[in-house]
């Protein structure tokens, strides 16, 4: 079910200060669509959430929901549900009262607030506190709550603000599954913001990368993956290995093998090869130029860090049961599995 | 949670006995003194009586409780949404109001009856010769106290993500205020109420010096004559700011207890990360 709306941020430029905390974004947003903003800290993915949702003020740009301008119209009549970082329930009101709250400013009547109230509470599974004030639930029920609150108005978008921070890990892969169903169920156009990267790439339909106010590289969250646009995409979303490469005719030479250069590499000659860690590929090999430094246990996977001949350190992640066969010391052959790597200037 | 030992307890009885007499035994020495009879001897509530009977008295009871209200009124209808929107829209002037609003202390009532001449002959000038315009200086005399309550009250909150939540609701900023800010800041707003209204009862100079006849003026009036009568609108007043006093100590509390209610083990912390920060 899709019952969503197009959203359009156009050129935003936000400056506080002398800081530029957005720099001419602009992003789009089809309907019943699940955008994440991924970004680090002080990229400016909050900001244009809090611009969205009319919380803050654009020093330049648009905003557009549905085709209409929204961008002087203030925060309490763009009809947007929002779910902060911060636990944000109202201490004075019973769960039941918090998740109606949006309701009652719309004039709907008792019978009308409870049954729809009631209806989202089902959704989050939280039916049985209905009754409860916010200091009684744990910091994933808040949560829950939270979304209730903000999709019980039927809002023409939700807005996520990184909503799962202030969770302990456990809660937060199980929150962070029940907001991608909730939100494929009642199909709302829905903007995230997280700094997580498997949150990001978990949960959206599209994902942003921001970087210093700017706009990236918006992509599906395995196009993003698979042939990252710059070196900050590349180096944000996954870890990544940085391996002298000589470029030519698009194909890119590195340990040993002959693979496709990126779209956004250097046209030829040398650089450095972005390589993600399960790309890497070692073999035991006792004549091998490269040698095993270390190797660390994650699990079901672990990583092997290893230094190759030139001195160069990469990193190599493989099942745990293959890492076994490799200590500190082995001597090995390192190669690289024949998928498309960014090359950069070194 | 921690023992407390028999000494402990035992200690704790003795000290709280000792500061009830020592608190207590004025107002029985007043109590007595306002139900003797100096002439005939013997008892007569002829003093608490004449807070009735006397007009002079009674009317200026009736002026101190009005200015009282009117204050408080005024008070958290100036200071509430200015220190909210203080903390929301203009924090670089946080520094300056909480100045101006703790600036009364410093300056003596002496020096603010001089200084409100020429102020009060405007404000007689349009409202007339009242005691009730005393409101105006007595709500800046309470500025001091309303402040650091309604202070501690919002710092206690997230105000921030709560009247943000409000208002991506659908609320506006007067129900944003009314229906999200003020129930959860209400002992706050208590405490700045009750302690101005306390403030309120028990001035003297300002009222004195101005030629208005409050409560404590006649208190001090009566006193000259009547004595009893005049111990009896003491005891009255104390006993009113007591039990304000008593009302807000239970109000708070209670507001504690349903705090500390909440089961530790499933209760998350509500300021766990730092709200609001545009990132």
């Amino acid at each position: 079910m899709t019952n969503g709306v197009s959203v359009e941020l156009n050129d935003l430029t936000r400056v506080y200060g002398s800081v530029k905390a957005l720099d001419g974004l602009t992003l789009h947003i089809e309907p019943g669509e699940l955008v994440a903003l991924l970004g680090p800290s002080g990229c400016g993915k909050t900001t244009a959430l809090r611009i969205l949702a009319g919380l803050d003020e654009a020093t330049s740009g648009t905003v557009s929901v549905d085709g209409k301008d929204l961008t002087r119209v203030s925060a309490n009549k763009r009809d947007m549900g929002m779910v902060f970082q911060a636990y944000s329930l109202f201490p004075h009101l019973t769960v039941i009262d918090n998740v109606g709250f949006g309701l009652k400013m719309r004039g709907k009547d008792k019978g009308q607030r409870v049954s729809r109230a009631d209806e989202m509470l089902e959704l989050v599974g939280l039916t049985a506190h209905r009754n409860k004030y916010a200091s009684e639930l744990s910091g994933g029920q808040q949560q829950r709550v939270a979304l209730a609150r903000a999709l019980a108005i039927q809002p023409r978008v939700l807005l996520l603000d990184e909503p799962l921070s202030a969770l302990d890990a456990k809660v937060r892969v199980q929150l962070r599954d029940e907001i991608r169903r909730v939100q494929l169920e009642v199909g709302t156009t829905t903007l995230f913001v997280t700094h997580d990267q498997e949150e990001a790439l978990a949960v959206a339909d599209r994902v942003g990368v921001m970087s210093q106010g700017k706009l990236e590289q918006l992509a599906a969250p395995a196009e993003l993956y698979a042939n990252p646009a710059t070196p900050f995409v590349a180096e944000f979303v996954g870890l990544n290995n940085k391996v002298p490469a000589e470029v030519s005719d698009g194909r890119a030479r590195l340990l040993g093998a002959s693979v496709p250069a990126l779209t956004g590499s250097v046209a030829s000659g040398g650089g450095l090869a972005m390589v993600r860690p399960e790309s890497v590929t070692v073999e035991a090999d006792p004549s091998g130029t490269a040698s095993v430094t270390s190797v660390a246990f994650l699990g079901p996977i672990s990583r092997v860090h290893l230094t190759l001949a030139d001195g160069t350190a990469v990193g190599a992640q493989m099942a745990s049961s293959a890492a076994r066969a490799f200590t500190p010391g082995d001597r090995v052959t390192v190669g690289v599995e024949p998928s498309g790597v960014l090359v950069v200037a070194s | 949670m921690r023992k407390t030992t028999l000494g402990g307890k035992a200690f704790r009885a003795v000290l709280f006995v000792a500061f009830g007499l020592f608190f207590l035994f004025p107002l029985y020495a007043m109590a007595d003194f306002s139900t003797r009879n100096l002439i005939a001897g013997g008892r007569t509530l002829q003093a608490w009586k004449n807070l009735v009977a006397d007009e002079a008295l009674y009317a200026a009871i009736v002026i101190s409780l009005l200015l009282a209200v009117f204050t408080v009124v005024l008070m958290l209808l100036i200071l509430v949404p200015t220190m909210i929107w203080v903390r929301l829209r203009a924090p670089w002037a946080r520094g300056l109001v909480e100045f101006l609003c703790l600036l009364p202390l410093t300056i003596p009532a002496l020096v603010i009856v001089v200084g409100l001449r020429n102020v009060y002959l405007w404000v007689t000038y349009f409202l007339g010769e009242s005691a009730l315009t005393l409101t105006f200086v007595y709500v800046v005399l309470v500025l001091p106290f309303a402040y650091r309550a309604i202070d501690a009250a919002l710092s206690a909150i997230d105000l921030k993500t709560l009247s943000e939540a409000a208002r991506s609701l659908g609320a506006g900023w007067a129900t944003t205020i009314g229906r999200v800010v003020v129930p959860n800041i209400w002992s706050g707003i208590l405490s700045a109420a009750f302690i101005s209204i306390a403030v309120v009862l028990g001035e003297y100079t300002i009222a004195s010096l101005s030629g208005y006849e409050t409560l404590q003026v006649q208190i001090v009036l009566i006193g000259k004559s009547d004595g009893p009568t005049s111990v009896a609108a003491s005891l009255a007043t104390l006993v009113f700011g007591f039990v304000l006093l008593l009302i807000l100590a239970l109000v708070t509390r209670g507001k504690r207890r349903d705090t500390a209610g909440a089961d530790p083990a499933v209760a998350a912390p509500t300021t766990a990360t730092q709200p609001g920060v545009p990132t």
